[in-house]
């Protein structure tokens, strides 16, 4: 395509690019039609019936069923579990990784080593990270319970404490993200300038004020979007809760993918109400998604 | 910023190598429970440095979980799905940064609001449509649904957008058509972000549990965290075997990180850090 002195002026040139550009863009957008746009409708619709007595036939109730899930124990339970876990795991796991990137950020001999060791657990799927610690924790191995003086590690162990289990769980999640919240951190320290700190070293401030004057506010941006990444993953969290806990004891755990996963293809087998609870999940990462983008817009501010 | 001496520096040394510690006792508490003999698995931790090794133990889990036909599985789907969000992505990022067509904005904010509809939402309908396909228990179902990537065609824009403004418009003065343009021009320009991406989606794909969990139910085309999945619900009196099993799983992924640790964090924290 010769751009010459002819040259065809902007209106031209889009009427001559679209057909290629829809060629670029078809296999992407048909993709997103049928694996996203469609089942996301479909789902809501989904929501307006209930299955019949054999799980068969799907029988109209309306947004009626909307309302009646929506006032429901279960969701309202649900929703809580996802909250507490998120709480659970989200400023813990900022901590330890902003910790660890700290720990490992200035100079010495042998870091690279320390370094790998703290960003290894990005190797752990969450079967692989869930099943190692269903080994600590179990109370018949008893490791962690010998290794530690607390007596809520021993039978039935932390995980069939109702009051526990949310915990345990917990805790192997942010062993888990340990791992991206530390490169998350450690890429965020490397783009504070020196000068800062030598300049509040100048102005007499220790390694305390240091780092809460400028390493914190330096890595504000860096830190709401870890946040609200891990907060979005927690609220997606399934597979530890299927391997360590289902849903229980009772439903202590039972968060709210657990709680979609159980309705639509456990016993009950009452897909429109896993619609709704669906749609529920849609509407809160559509929420943590919209803080997200105001983030990412501060972040240039920041640069 | 100069390394510490003396005292200072053996202090350091001290918590690092705490910190690495509690880091690792799951993994290392997993390794010796798969080199030990089955029946000692009981002695813990009286005896967390192992007197005895064996393969035994990895052998009976690589059988019991069918570890080889599963990791082949993913590598085969993650790899899949990893090619195919590439070539998705560069095609889409192209006609986003290089061409000009009608309602532009539209179709961008179109792939963007996709990252805002998580698998978790969409599960129960998609699982509907595999079904009437007819694709239960195959791979189309675990690869197809993950073939396009806004967050791939989002970075991806962003590379080609900042190449030089008339780049594209010597390449034209010399000939250069669209094609041979995106081909040896831009995506050569664009090949650490390739890599970064490739990496990111090759490792979801090869962690995800949800999906293949509710499409497959066959031995023949689980992924291996179904594998561990099964492995862990039919051994819960034999843990040792789990612990060989995650160690096993873990592995070639681990390789895999040390070998390409600067695409790795290039890929996690792409739009966290200005990079």
């Amino acid at each position: 395509m010769l751009s010459g002195p002819g040259a065809p002026r902007a209106g031209a040139r889009a009427r001559r690019d679209w057909p290629l550009a829809a060629l670029l863009l078809l296999p992407s957008l048909l993709l997103f039609a049928v694996w996203v746009f469609y089942p996301l409708a479909r789902t809501v619709w989904l929501g307006l019936y209930e299955t019949d007595f054999f799980g068969e036939r799907r029988l109209w109730v309306g947004w009626e069923q909307y309302a009646d899930v929506l006032r429901s124990g279960e969701l309202r339970h649900s929703l809580w579990v996802s909250a507490a876990f998120t709480l659970l795991t989200v400023p813990t796991g900022l901590a330890a990784g902003l910790a660890l990137a700290v720990l490992a950020h200035r100079p010495l001999r042998g870091i690279t080593v320390f370094r790998t060791i703290f960003s290894s657990t990005i190797a752990t799927s969450v079967a692989v990270a869930s099943l190692m610690w269903l080994v600590l924790l179990d109370p018949s191995i008893g490791v962690l319970s010998q290794l530690l003086p607390f007596d809520v590690l021993e039978t039935p162990g932390l995980l069939g404490r109702p009051g526990w289990a949310l915990v345990a769980v917990s805790l192997t999640t942010v062993w888990q993200n340990l791992g991206f919240t530390f490169v998350l951190m450690t890429a965020g320290l490397q783009s504070v300038p020196d000068e800062l700190y030598e300049a509040a070293r100048v102005d007499g401030a220790g390694a305390w004020l240091r780092f809460w004057h400028v390493t914190v506010p330096m890595l504000s941006p860096v830190l709401l979007f870890g946040a609200v990444v891990l907060t979005i993953s927690g609220f997606q969290s399934f597979g530890q809760i299927d391997l360590l806990t289902d849903g229980g004891p009772g439903d202590a755990t039972s968060v709210l993918v657990w709680s979609i996963y159980d309705n639509a293809f456990g016993a009950s087998a009452q897909e429109g109400v896993a619609a709704v609870q669906a749609v529920v999940l849609f509407v809160v990462v559509l929420v943590l998604s919209a803080v997200q983008f105001t983030v990412l817009d501060k972040r240039v501010h920041y640069g | 910023m100069d390394e510490p001496r003396g005292a200072r520096r053996v202090a350091r040394y001290a918590v690092l190598v705490v910190v690495a510690v509690v880091v690792l006792t799951p993994v290392y508490v997993s390794l010796v429970g798969a080199l030990k003999p089955g029946a000692r698995v009981l002695d813990y931790p009286r005896s967390l440095v192992p007197d005895s090794l064996t393969l035994e133990t990895v052998r009976r889990a690589w059988s019991s979980g069918d570890l080889d036909r599963t990791m082949l599985n993913s590598a085969l789907v993650a790899g899949a799905i990893t090619v195919g969000q590439l070539v998705t992505s560069v095609l889409a990022a192209y006609a986003f940064a290089f061409l000009r067509f009608p309602w532009k904005p539209f179709w961008f904010g179109l792939f963007v609001s996709t990252l805002m509809v998580p698998t978790e939402v969409t599960v129960l309908a998609n699982h509907g449509t595999v079904s009437s396909l007819g694709w239960l228990d195959s791979y189309q179902a675990l690869v197809v649904p993950f073939l396009a990537t806004a967050l791939g065609t989002f970075l991806l824009r962003q590379v080609f957008l900042a190449l030089p403004g008339d780049l594209r418009d010597a390449a034209a003065m010399d000939g250069l058509g669209h094609g041979r343009f995106l081909l040896q021009v831009a995506v050569p320009l664009a090949r650490p972000m390739l890599g970064a991406l490739a990496l990111f989606s090759f490792l979801s794909a090869w962690n995800q549990y949800l999906w293949p969990l509710l499409v497959t139910n066959d031995d023949e085309h689980r992924t291996v965290q179904l594998g561990l999945r099964s492995l862990a619900s039919s051994n819960l009196d034999e843990l040792n075997l789990v612990m060989a099993g995650t160690i096993i799983a873990a592995l070639p992924i681990f390789v895999v990180l040390l070998a390409f640790q600067r695409q790795l964090v290039r890929g996690l924290t792409a739009g966290a850090v200005k990079g």
